[in-house]
């Protein structure tokens, strides 16, 4: 029987996985997460979400939503939405482990 | 919100953008001799190679160019006695080292070397899930128990891992097998890689080719776990060219993303490159690696659309799959600037799964292992 993994949720504690790590790449400008053989580019708001909500020092991932969601001055439901839906995201391409 | 290199596609045809990263071939000798090696089958002595103030000069070179990673492979680079010296410099400059390796000559304390040194990731390859099987295709005896220690060390140390498995008519039937196996040992990741007929594998062709069965068996499995793994394992599934619609994009296209550099110091586009007639490279000696990316004639020849004869010129794909590759379409037809003939519809397609079906009744064809 096959399961499908379960989305991230607010209640999970991320941190980047073995062998990735964020990094300032000044001569394109970008921001990315470095991986084994892989890098993923991050914008503005891919950025804010790793910084607010991934790292052993961070908490749960609700702690992240909190501060994202005053830092945007957005509705929570809508925050979290976007930034569950981001960090499941990452979680699956190999990024972030809980 | 964000994706993988959208910013890396080659501007124009002599003035890329940057690559992404770095092959360094430091050594083609190796412990084991599987016989779908993708070294050429003409191997650089050990004379021949590099020194360690040449491999660091050309890596202050990649990083010069805009690479990101390094990519220390060989042959086996564990053999290279400064492999530690490599990636400390590497680490020193700014680059993400990933070392591609057999493990058969990694121990713990020379893990925690290259550690220290800077070493974020490990590829390991597997020959088989079970020892008897892997050790015949490798040629090594003991090899495949010393490689599964090694990788919990890696894992243990928290270095990332890779298991990569290559994938043939021996064993493909335990591709479910593989996959667990990686997941004990804790990997992140997995290539269920499908050989790819270059090099010695070519010239082995006729004993690896998995039947039609086997290859539907196999992508059957894997596709069907795809889901459960989601978030436990990545999955980098290479479906196997010779069965395939439509070809891979190799390399993620000629000159776009990637160099290769061989170890007596040869700037390839790719590591099967210099299979093609009437293509000159030139070496870490003559020009940077700056200067051999932006123009040189191996570089530019495929770089991009231009190239291109139809279908591919007006195929809608073409900026996906970049025309496929090269070096098969020369192996296929006998012209590298064809169509690949993976791809449907190329004129030549036919005949891929004519010699396809060819080399997988041979069953009694009996593989030729690399040499040292």
């Amino acid at each position: 029987m096959n399961t499908i993994v379960p989305h991230v949720a607010e209640t999970d504690r991320l941190r980047l996985a073995p062998g990735v790590m964020l990094r300032n790449d000044r001569r394109r400008g970008q921001w990315m997460l470095m991986a084994p053989e892989r890098l993923l580019v991050l914008d503005e708001m891919a950025l804010a979400i790793v910084r607010a909500c991934v790292g052993p020092e961070i908490g749960d991932v609700a702690a992240g939503i909190d501060r994202l969601t005053v830092e945007y001055d957005a509705p929570r439901t809508e925050v979290a939405a976007d930034v569950l839906e981001m960090l499941t995201d990452l979680r699956n391409k190999g990024y972030v482990v809980t | 919100m964000s994706c993988a290199l959208p910013a890396f596609a080659a501007a124009t045809r002599n003035d890329p953008a940057p690559p992404f990263a770095v092959l360094m071939e430091l050594t083609h000798r190796c412990p084991l001799r599987c016989p779908y090696c993708s070294n050429p089958v003409a191997l650089d002595s050990a004379s021949a190679e590099l020194d360690t103030a040449t491999w660091k000069r050309v890596l202050d070179e990649a990083a010069d160019a805009g690479a990101l990673q390094v990519h220390f492979s060989g042959g086996e680079p564990c053999v290279r006695k400064d492999l530690e010296e490599l990636v400390a410099h590497a680490t020193e400059i700014g680059l993400y080292s990933n070392l591609i390796t057999s493990a058969v000559l990694l121990d713990r304390p020379r893990l925690e070397r290259l550690q220290r040194a800077g070493l974020q990731h490990v590829q390991i390859s597997l020959q088989d899930a079970e020892a008897a099987g892997a050790d015949r295709v490798g040629g090594f005896k003991g090899g495949h128990v010393k490689k599964l220690e090694v990788a919990r060390a890696v894992v243990a140390q928290g270095l990332a891992l890779t298991i990569n498995a290559v994938l043939h008519r021996h064993n493909i039937d335990r591709v479910n097998d593989v996959i667990d196996l990686a997941m004990d040992l804790g990997a992140g990741r997995i290539e269920i890689a499908n050989v790819q007929y270059y090099g010695w594998a070519l010239a082995n062709r006729a004993a690896l080719m998995p039947s039609r069965e086997q290859l539907l068996a196999m992508d059957a499995a894997v596709r069907a776990r795809l889901p459960e793994l989601a978030g436990r394992i990545v999955v980098d599934y290479v479906v196997p060219d010779y069965y395939a619609r439509r070809p891979k994009s190799c390399m993620g296209g000629w000159a776009r993303r990637f160099m290769n550099v061989t170890p007596r110091g040869r700037v390839l586009p790719c590591h099967a490159a210099e299979t093609i007639p009437g293509m000159a490279f030139e070496t870490v000696h003559d020009r940077s690696l700056s200067d051999i990316w932006r123009d040189g004639q191996a570089f530019t020849r495929y770089r991009g659309t231009d190239w291109m004869p139809e279908p591919c010129q007006s195929c809608d794909h073409k900026e996906e799959d970049w025309g496929g590759c090269r070096c098969q379409a020369l192996a296929l037809t006998g012209s590298a600037d064809a169509t690949d003939p993976v791809c449907e519809l190329s004129p030549a397609h036919a005949d891929v799964a004519v010699l396809r079906n060819h080399d997988a009744a041979a069953l009694d064809s009996v593989w030729t292992y690399r040499g040292a």
